[in-house]
């Protein structure tokens, strides 16, 4: 883990733990991310060591480090919640079980206040949604070198810890998200409603063949204004997570122990940040399954 | 940035988590929110209606006092009548008693006043024979004079 240039260190902070697929003919690196000069026979899985082979793996391939972590602070979040859910009772809250019941109650107001259907999933998917973003988002408080190090020292080459630094992560949730709303649309307004309002607004006329001429220029629209929505949510969330991150490894890369300094008060602003990024995510879920599910 | 099958793995971790949150946490902690918000309102509920019932209590109370009171008065004021009557009775009682008394008396004293005036008639009459027999120097004969004793002793 050596670094002659801040560019390098940065670049390496970035990189996520992968292991996928290298086609044939990709060179072969040893541990300390040296080429050896070999190169794979034949299509293999491996854990990538060194730029080359992340560069020849194609889709096929799993940033371990942000599936294992926000799998891990999914699992935290359900446990904590679960025993919360356990103890709960009619009589008087003590200490931990109110707090979750805090953090429900808020949820569910604002359930409340934005959705107007009924839907038994929506609250619930609004509590995961806010509770899981900002424990993942709070995994960048941990100083940049911390886990990187732990983990450099017991042998793995990348390691990034904060998984809504990573697209995939962000926009797998944005459009797990968008499923829901063509599911909420389709189940408020039938298959034909759906298309219907795909493909008859905003352009419409009473005059059929004016109507069915509009329809290419509605659906390209009216497409792009749902596609939006999960990739501007998904990358919403990952930018200004990125943009964070990148502060804090750019403070590590040129301050060295003297970080503190910018990251200090850098993480103390992102208290507010990581909340209001988390509560951002959940809320504009709950609009757009609202207004998917509301008829016109 | 590269975009690749993390995007599964993590479609399918979300689907789990929302799915565990769904069944497992969701419904209890909400059911415990639910009720506890039932309690309370059930709770302010009867907070209300004690107040209602203590301020029917009080007006009752109240109720019941002004009505023992006028009762009272009532009871008192009959009281006062009755002992008023009663000392009436006892005034009329007691000068009927003390008529009767003083009437009793008199009758006393004129029934002595008259075996006084009687038996001083007869001493009258015994002196009188007496004194005769003494200055007639003779036994007068009682049986011969009877009448005329017998005057003289009616006009004593």
């Amino acid at each position: 883990m050596a670094y002659e240039t801040p560019q390098e260190y940065i670049k390496h902070h970035l990189t996520n733990l992968t292991y996928g697929k290298v086609p044939a003919g990709t060179p072969v690196c040893d541990s300390n991310a040296n080429l050896t000069g070999e190169t794979y026979q034949e299509t293999s899985w491996i854990v990538a060591t060194c730029y080359e082979e992340l560069e020849a793996m194609g889709f096929w391939a799993f940033h371990i480090d942000s599936l294992g972590w926000s799998g891990f602070l999914g699992a935290v979040f359900i446990l904590l919640f679960w025993l919360a859910a356990r103890k709960a009772q009619a009589g008087v809250p003590t200490g931990f079980v109110n707090f979750i019941e805090i953090i429900v109650d808020f949820v569910d107001s604002q359930v409340r206040d934005t959705f107007h259907g009924k839907s038994k999933m929506i609250a619930p998917l609004a509590l995961t949604i806010f509770c899981w973003v900002f424990l993942m988002n709070s995994v960048k408080l941990i100083p940049v070198d911390f886990v990187p190090g732990a983990a450099h020292w017991l042998g793995l080459e990348y390691f990034k810890i904060v998984p809504t630094v990573d697209p995939n992560i962000t926009l797998s949730m944005s459009f797990c998200v968008l499923l829901l709303i063509i599911g909420f649309s389709i189940k408020a307004k039938g298959v034909g409603g759906f298309i219907a309002e795909l493909t008859l607004q905003p352009f419409s006329s009473s005059n059929i063949v004016l109507k069915i001429i509009l329809i290419p220029l509605n659906l390209v629209l009216e497409l792009a204004a749902l596609l939006a929505k999960p990739v501007s949510l998904g990358l919403r969330l990952f930018g200004n997570m990125y943009a964070g991150e990148f502060v804090f490894i750019l403070a590590a890369a040129l301050m060295g122990a003297w970080q503190v300094a910018v990251a200090w008060p850098w993480a103390v602003f992102h208290l507010l940040v990581i909340t209001l990024q988390a509560f951002i995510f959940m809320m504009l879920t709950i609009v757009y399954l609202s207004l998917a599910s509301e008829k016109h | 940035m590269s975009m690749n099958a993390t995007l599964l793995g993590q479609a399918i971790w979300f689907a789990l988590f929302v799915l565990f949150c769904m069944k497992l946490v969701w419904p209890p902690l909400v059911k415990a929110l639910e009720e506890r918000k039932q309690k309370i309102a059930e709770g302010l509920n009867a907070a209300d209606r004690a107040e209602r019932d203590l301020e029917q209590a009080q007006q009752k109370v109240s109720e019941n006092l002004t009505e023992a009171k006028a009762k009272a008065a009532e009871i008192i004021e009959q009281a006062n009548k009755r002992a008023s009557q009663i000392l009436e009775e006892a005034k009329v009682n007691a000068r009927t008693e003390g008529e009767r008394l003083i009437a009793k008396a008199q009758g006393e004293i004129e029934q002595e006043i008259n075996q006084a005036r009687e038996q001083l008639r007869k001493e009258v009459s015994v002196l009188a024979l007496s004194g005769a027999e003494k200055v007639l120097g003779a036994e007068v004969n009682r049986d011969a004079h009877k009448q005329l004793l017998e005057q003289l002793a009616a006009e004593l």
